[in-house]
């Protein structure tokens, strides 16, 4: 079976091979389904185990500890309002209940068209320019109502570029080229010593080079 | 006047007028690109390392005393040498889930500039054998992840990162991962599960440090994003230097994040040990004061997890022992100020709220006991709360955290011998971090409290239907 298209399924197979251990490309591997698809399907956790060779009930007993993870569809702007203590002082609280307001929704809800869930959420580490947001995890700082409601305008209309849909995250990946990577090994092929520290009996012998 | 400035394409960040060891390059706008990286001495560093033997760059760690900034502040130097030897392949895991209440300086040195920290990584690296190192990345922080991604495509086409480092024997990979929202997975061992593809709980103690069995087993480092940034400095200029700044036993610089009711929140780097929270509060150079027409009222000096301060710890010194000492702690350099406008009770409950929705649930004190706190909390600030309510409280704290709290029959000694380091009958220290808001609140503000409570006790009884109907709903629930 395939979910991935094939873009993905190459940058899935990319991910996998940057760690000594297929399991630990999990977390990754759901963002990217994410990032296709919105949210996380079930198809897409079947292939992920096939991938990493874990079993789907595994993949979901992981992605399912993590907030991030959705598995079910949500908006296509997950609206994310910090309400922890820094927020809190300085008004989290009214801006929540405003965005409920203008949104129609309550916090953990999605708006009717799909285009936006909003969430009432922990500390964004942004806490000097409370109170804060993110959406499709890209800030917005010290957010008045004015700026809440000229947000959403932004994104109804396609204003506001530097969103991009939800899944998305950092928008460069990491690639390792084949020449250049020191090898990535599964630990049980790597018990020799790092040649480098050889230096440090060397060193000794010559009574120190330094 | 100070020259002092805030630097707008880094927003918190505030340029003071300080020594600069790992925020040197914030105040360009193009800090995190190679580019301006290499024409401001990245990597110089690492040279400085490689001319020299792995064993005397880890000597220049130890001397130096670098303090770990992730909370605990164990120095780094000492938790490097608790490596078994010979036990290979080691691993270095850094730290950049930050997600502590009120803390936030890893995710501006992660996206001002990666460079720094790939640097520390490699010398970390190099001077301990390790062959591979994963860069834990907080997901929501997605522009910290694309700055770090970029930054590493760079270092792997200049030779700085992979095979052969700068034409050395040195080879290491650096790998960018990171995470799905989970406070919990920042406790070091969560983060190891979590990296291994697991739910981020953390493992029971002992072996107390990864160095032991780490990463697949195997010996682990786990540093903080802002230990490791420090790294290349201090190969560039030596431990020495280093302890120039800052005090004996606490050298160097930190980054605080002060939030809050101050006129100028910020993130600083700051002297340790020589600055006070009341220079960093009411300093020109710094946050110049409560906000206008208010009064200081209690601050978390570090982190959501460290027992509150008052007025008279304003003049302790921003330094690990004397906070220590004062019963809290610098923990991850977080400073919330709360003035006289705010509700002792309801920013307890905030942050109670958050270990609640944060515990991992493997340990019963914790899992049950952060829900019993928030729901009496929250049920005191509805104005439903019993007179019993803050002995149960107390009492729920000494069953996570044991300590001399609920001595019902003497009130006036009750909470006089707050253990810190808080005693713990859990896992890790999530749980009890839960207690310091309440005991540093009722310490304090128990007239706050009492006076919500006696405000229930003046409801009349016919609504007693409105209890029935709570009582029901829990059942549903
Ligand atoms: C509940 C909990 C959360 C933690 N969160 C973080 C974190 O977000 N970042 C961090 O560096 N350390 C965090 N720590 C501390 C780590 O366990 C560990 O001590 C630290 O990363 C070690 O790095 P250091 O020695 O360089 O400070 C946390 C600890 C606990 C118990
Ligand atoms: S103390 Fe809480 S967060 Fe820590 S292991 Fe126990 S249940 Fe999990």
């Amino acid at each position: 079976m395939t979910y991935f298209d094939d873009s993905n399924l190459a940058t899935a197979r990319e991910i996998i091979s940057r760690y000594p251990r297929p399991k630990s490309a999990l977390i990754p591997l759901l963002h990217l389904a994410q990032e296709q698809d919105g949210w996380v399907t079930d198809d897409a956790m079947r292939q992920i185990a096939e991938l990493t060779g874990t079993t789907p009930a595994e993949v979901k007993g992981t992605g399912s500890f993590y907030e991030m993870f959705k598995f079910h569809p949500v908006g296509t702007y997950v609206v994310n309002v910090c309400t922890n203590i820094a927020c809190q002082l300085l008004g989290a609280e009214d801006l929540l209940a405003h965005a409920e307001a203008t949104l129609g929704v309550k916090a953990g809800g999605t708006t009717a068209d799909g285009m936006f869930t909003l969430e009432d959420v922990e500390c964004i580490a942004a806490c000097t320019e409370a109170p804060c947001l993110q959406v499709n995890y890209r800030y917005r700082l010290r957010v008045s109502d004015a700026d809440f409601d000229a947000l959403i305008d932004d994104l109804r209309h396609g204003r506001a570029d530097d969103v991009p849909e939800h899944g998305t995250l950092a928008l460069v990946r990491q690639h390792i080229p084949a020449d250049t990577g020191a090898g990535i090994v599964a630990p049980e092929d790597a018990r020799e010593a790092p040649v480098w520290l050889a230096r440090n009996a060397k060193a000794d012998d010559a009574g120190g080079e330094s | 006047m100070p020259t002092h400035a805030y630097v707008p394409h880094a927003p918190g960040y505030v340029d003071n007028d300080g020594p600069k060891i790992v925020t040197a390059r914030f105040p360009h706008e193009d800090s995190f690109t190679i580019g301006r990286a290499e024409a401001t001495g990245a990597y110089l560093g690492l040279k400085a390392a490689l001319d020299r033997r792995p064993s005397e760059v880890h000597d220049e760690v130890r001397n130096a005393t670098l303090l770990g900034r992730g909370g605990a502040g164990f120095p780094a130097g000492v938790k490097w040498g608790f490596m078994p030897p010979g036990k290979y392949p080691y691993y270095l895991v850094v730290n950049g889930d930050e997600s502590e209440p009120g803390t936030y300086k890893d995710r501006l040195l992660m996206e001002r500039d990666p460079h720094q920290l790939i640097e520390g990584c490699l010398i970390a690296c190099y001077a301990l054998g390790l062959q591979q190192c994963f860069l834990y990345v907080r997901g929501e922080m997605a522009l910290a992840q694309e700055h770090i991604a970029m930054a590493l495509n760079d270092a792997y086409a200049k030779g700085y990162v992979g095979k052969n480092i700068l034409g050395t024997d040195f080879s290491v990979d650096i790998v960018l991962t990171w995470g799905a929202g989970a406070y919990i997975v920042g406790e070091e061992t969560a983060l190891i599960e979590s990296l291994e593809g697991n739910r981020g709980m953390p493992r029971l103690k002992p072996p107390y440090f990864p160095a032991a069995i780490g990463l697949y087993g195997q010996p682990t480092i786990v540093n903080n994003v802002e230990t490791l940034s420090n790294l290349p400095w201090l190969m560039r200029n030596g431990a020495d230097q280093y302890k120039t700044y800052g005090s004996d036993d606490s050298p160097g610089t930190r980054m605080f994040a002060v939030s809050g009711h101050v006129r100028r929140p910020g993130v600083y780097e700051v002297e340790q040990g020589v600055t006070t929270f009341r220079e960093l509060l009411y300093g020109d150079n710094f946050c110049q004061g409560i906000r206008d027409g208010h009064e200081l009222k209690m601050f978390v000096p570090g982190g959501g997890s460290a027992p509150w301060f008052f007025e008279e710890q304003l003049d302790l010194p921003l330094e690990a022992r004397p906070v220590g000492a004062a019963g809290s702690m610098l923990g991850s350099g977080a400073i919330v100020v709360m003035d006289e406008t705010t509700d002792a009770v309801k920013a307890a409950l905030r942050l109670v709220r958050f270990y609640a929705r944060e515990s991992c649930g493997k340990c019963t004190p914790c899992r049950e006991g952060t829900t019993w706190e928030e729901r009496i909390l929250q049920r005191i600030l509805d104005g439903e709360g019993r007179p019993s309510d803050i002995d149960l409280l107390l009492d729920i704290a000494d069953n996570i955290s044991p300590g001399p709290y609920p001595v019902a029959a003497d009130p006036d000694r009750s909470l006089e011998a707050i253990p810190f380091p808080p005693k713990q009958t859990t896992i890790c220290p999530l749980g009890p971090s839960s207690v310091a808001p309440i005991t540093s609140t009722i310490r304090r503000f128990r007239h706050e409290y009492e006076a919500k409570i006696t405000k229930r006790d003046s409801i009349p009884v016919a609504s007693a239907p409105v209890v029935a109907e709570t009582v029901a709903e829990e059942v549903i629930a």
